[in-house]
């Protein structure tokens, strides 16, 4: 274990290998989205190809204004009231038992998806978003901070090219709440909105102007600004009116319920639970490896990033502990020099000083990319493979809905079968109704499971290209800040090594 | 043949000028860890006659270190000398903690981290064994430097006596000596040092060397600090690294390669970012404790000129009360005569030593900054091409 050493003297050379490549600027072109159809305040449900059109403006008319308020994940198997889902027109080779994977590839891979999106046309997506001049309005406890969000877009869904209005945090979670309630339980990956920090908040609101709530502040700006921007990109989100709304409009109702202690809160907490018990439970017969496979990945992929993650933390708590202490050795350096009686040495001294000092500048500045580009990305990313979880859990319990009606129904022919040898010609047109009506119930359980599952995969396809998209621009930008620390540094050397030299 | 050696990358000698003649060369030649202690080869090269032969080695350990640096501190002759500070003791305990700890927990981690953390430990340990080994090693270059030291006899003897020279450390009881004679210094030193002193020389020295001895320790430590940060952030690189590394294995679209391609960049510039600390801190770190320590043996040698002046001055005292008495004038003359003696000749060789050590101090500083100053350049240019050429290739690619 422990080092025999014969001869002290090593050698130590580093040699370098040099390739110089151009630099190709990144380019960022969106996939087409959905075709900008007229809106109509009736309809507010998420628009899917015009291949499977129907009319779901009645349902969908009901269910927003009962469920924003409600948590965001109502268990959808709570009630037996409207389900949002839109009913589509099975695909030609459907079949009844839970063995689709198979059929569905043929005919509906993402691919085609992507093919059928760009055929309708429409704008491709320009937008961008960017959340700004935070301001604290009020006093106290009750003071919050509004932010304005700009939003600048050529696309023919808006009004105008440009425009703006002021948002507060609960705002931006009062978006999500809603949004998730639509979309998640019929399988789209609703991106997840920046978290709340009662710590953080406070300080803000208690009005310490000091560099951690400045720091809080613009940690959360960037944040919401990420979370609209992702948002958006979602072709079917986009068009959503609530999201139109809490972009253009400029009041926007308050959304209570998404106070941390509010009841609506404990409300989501309890049915949180509840989800966790019911995942539990279900033991779905998985007849298609494609969802096997994804699950796996993005359970793989959690354990990875949250790795990565961890580490990258680190990194930004020890390159700003580095800052802070070139910073102070800076300053002993300055005195040493003073004290020092050799006027040459003193100066070298007094110059060592100030490199330090500009170089514990170029830490901190470091520290901050390696905090917003690279540790965000990351924070981001293990929040949206929650969603993504999130919604294969959504598929399960849509199976075991679909499952438990058959259960029922089954049940309910045993019965009627028995009724037929008795004498109750009421019961047995009862028992006849509750076959009927159970039947449509069957079949609506299958065309959700079967709807849930297309939509799965074609969220996760788009998924997988912006997580490739995002990883490679915002990794390419980490390097390029690093490249920059690493060219300053040299420029500072550069210019004491003439001093140093200079001591005689 | 005068060997002027070339210390660039050789954390050897890093503090000293080094203008060794050939009638006296001292080095280490080899160095042995074991258990607990550190065997150094003490090799000599010599013309002179007081030795039998003109090359050979003999094996030391830190104690025999000590025992010289000590027999100089206690020589009256020596007193107007700048003692060379004695090396510290070999520290290993963190690093082979480590190491323990690493074979403790081989079974929970996989192959390759095992290797990984296993060479870096010992790659740790291997650094602070050449650093003691440095600083062991200045110590009797100094010492063979020296008009006067290097004639010294227990230095020779050191040299050339190939037995154990039986100098075991000291016992509780000694220690607690030496803390109530560093308390009496101490106090006597802020007491001498109240003292206006005649000479302007003087006077300026012991303004200059306490103020500079506490910003040198200041200095010391907080560049300390500054590289322990260093190394924390190159630790945290090599972690995102391999997580890197893992999720280019597994990712199965486009981004596996370019998970690989970054982790394969990380690898590279922790190295880099793990070579800037080092070099800081032999550079840096280690320049600033070895002058922290010199300073304070310069103070050291102020003090015992304080106290000869002192001693002299009541010596004068003494033969003033004498001559009034008239009792005792010839020994209170003979022994103002022996103070006298001894405090000019202290003064005259001091001033002579502080001045070399300035001009040691200067060219130390010279050395060891531009060379910090080439190597920081060095390796911020190896990290530069590193992270362009992996950028061009990655933005080619997508």
């Amino acid at each position: 274990m422990f080092p025999q050493h014969r001869n002290v003297v090593v050698a130590q050379t580093q040699t370098f290998c040099v390739i110089s490549l151009e630099s190709n600027p990144q380019t960022s072109s969106e996939p087409a989205s959905l075709p900008a159809e007229d809106i109509s305040t009736n309809s507010n449900g998420p628009k899917q190809d015009s291949l499977f059109d129907d009319d779901p403006e009645d349902l969908f008319a009901e269910a927003t204004e009962e469920v924003s308020l409600d948590s965001p994940e109502r268990d959808v198997l709570l009630s037996d009231g409207p389900s949002p889902a839109i009913t589509p027109i099975t695909p030609p080779t459907s079949v009844i038992t839970p063995c689709i994977g198979h059929a569905h590839d043929d005919m509906f891979t993402h691919s085609s998806f992507d093919e059928i999106e760009e055929e309708e046309g429409g704008d491709s997506f320009d937008m961008h978003i960017s959340v700004s001049d935070p301001e604290k309005v009020g006093d106290g406890m009750n003071a919050y901070m509004a932010y304005k969000v700009t939003t600048k877009t050529s696309m023919s869904l808006f009004k105008r090219n440009e425009f703006s209005v002021k948002r507060r945090f609960s705002d931006f979670l009062g978006l999500h709440s809603k949004l998730a309630s639509k979309y998640l339980h019929i399988g789209y990956i609703v991106p997840p909105a920046p978290e709340k920090s009662i710590v953080g908040m406070t300080k803000v609101k208690v009005g310490k102007e000091d560099q951690s709530s400045n720091e809080f502040v613009e940690k959360r700006r960037s944040a919401l600004e990420r979370y609209l921007m992702r948002t958006v990109k979602h072709p079917v989100l986009l068009k959503d009116p609530d999201v139109l709304q809490f972009l253009e409009s400029s009041d926007l109702p308050r959304a209570v319920s998404t106070q941390a202690l509010s009841s609506a809160g404990l409300l989501r907490m309890v049915n949180k639970a509840a989800d966790a018990v019911n995942k539990m439970t279900i033991k779905m017969n998985e007849s298609d490896a494609w969802f096997e496979e994804k699950q796996q990945h993005f359970e793989n992929l959690d354990v990875q990033l949250r790795k990565l993650h961890a580490s990258v933390e680190s990194l930004v708590c020890h390159r700003k502990e580095l800052s802070v202490n070139t910073a102070q050795f800076a300053k002993s350096a300055a005195m040493l020099g003073n004290s020092e009686d050799h006027t040459a040495l003193s100066r070298a001294l007094s110059q060592l000083a100030e490199v330090e000092e500009k170089i514990d500048q170029l830490h901190q500045d470091q520290a901050n990319a390696d905090f917003y580009l690279f540790s965000e990305l990351l924070g981001d990313y293990v929040r949206l493979i929650t969603a993504v979880k999130g919604v294969f859990d959504h598929r399960m319990k849509t199976w075991q809905k679909w499952q438990d009606s058959q259960m029922l129904l089954q049940k309910k022919r045993e019965a009627e079968a028995k009724l037929q040898f008795t004498n109750k010609p009421d019961k047995l047109q009862q028992a006849k109704d509750e076959i009927k009506e159970l039947e449509g119930k069957v079949q609506q359980g299958e065309r959700d499971f079967e709807q849930i599952s297309k939509t799965i995969r074609k969220e996760v396809s788009r998924f997988e290209k912006e997580r490739v998209k995002d990883f490679k621009t915002i990794i390419i930008k980490y390097l390029e800040s690093l490249v920059q620390t690493q060219q300053q540094l040299i420029k500072y050397w550069e210019a004491f090594l003439p001093e140093a030299k200079a001591i005689s | 043949d005068t060997t002027f050696r070339s210390y660039s990358d050789d954390p050897r000698a890093v503090n000293v000028d080094l203008q060794t003649d050939a009638t006296l060369q001292v080095d280490i030649s080899d160095a042995l860890s074991e258990r607990d202690k550190v065997k150094f080869t003490v090799h000599t090269k010599s013309t002179l006659p007081n030795f039998k032969q003109n090359e050979f080695s003999v094996v030391r350990q830190h104690e025999e270190f000590i025992w010289l640096h000590d027999s100089f501190v206690e020589n009256e002759d020596y007193a107007g000398y700048i003692i060379p500070p004695a090396p510290p003791r070999p520290d290993f305990d963190a690093s082979r903690e480590k190491l323990q700890k690493l074979g403790e927990g081989e079974g929970s981690m996989t192959k390759e981290e095992f290797t990984k953390m296993k060479q870096e430990l010992e790659a740790e340990y291997l650094a602070i064994f050449k650093k003691t080994v440095a600083m062991h090693e200045v110590f009797l270059c100094r010492v063979a430097a020296h008009p006067v030291l290097r004639k010294d006899l227990n230095f020779h003897v050191f040299l050339e006596y190939n037995q154990d020279l039986s100098v075991r450390g000291k016992n509780k009881k000694e220690k607690l000596e030496d803390f109530f004679k560093n308390v009496v210094k101490s106090a006597d030193g802020v007491l001498v040092a109240g003292v206006k002193d005649v000479d302007d020389f003087f006077e300026h020295e012991k303004t200059f060397l306490l103020e500079y001895h506490n910003r040198v320790k200041d200095a010391s430590a907080k560049s300390d600090r500054m590289i322990r940060s260093h190394k924390n952030a190159a630790d945290d690189i090599n972690r995102i690294a391999s997580s890197l590394y893992t999720l280019g294995t597994q990712d199965s679209t486009d981004l596996c390669k370019f998970f690989l391609k970054v982790s394969e960049l990380f690898e590279k510039t922790r190295k880099i970012e793990a070579r800037v600390a080092a070099d800081e801190d032999l550079k840096l770190a280690d320049l600033l404790k070895y002058y922290l320590r010199e300073s304070q043996a310069a103070k050291d040698l102020l003090y015992r000129r304080s106290r000869a002046l002192v001693d002299y001055e009541n010596a004068n005292k003494a033969l003033d009360k004498a001559r009034a008495k008239n009792r005792d004038v010839l020994q209170a003359e003979t022994s103002q005569q022996l103070c006298c003696h001894k405090f000019e000749k202290i003064s005259e060789s001091a001033k002579q030593e502080l001045i070399d050590f300035k001009t040691r101090r200067v060219a130390a500083f010279r050395k060891n900054l531009v060379e910090l100053a080439e190597l920081e350049l060095k390796h911020a240019k190896g990290n530069l091409q590193l992270l362009q050429s992996c950028l061009g290739i990655l933005k080619g690619n997508t």
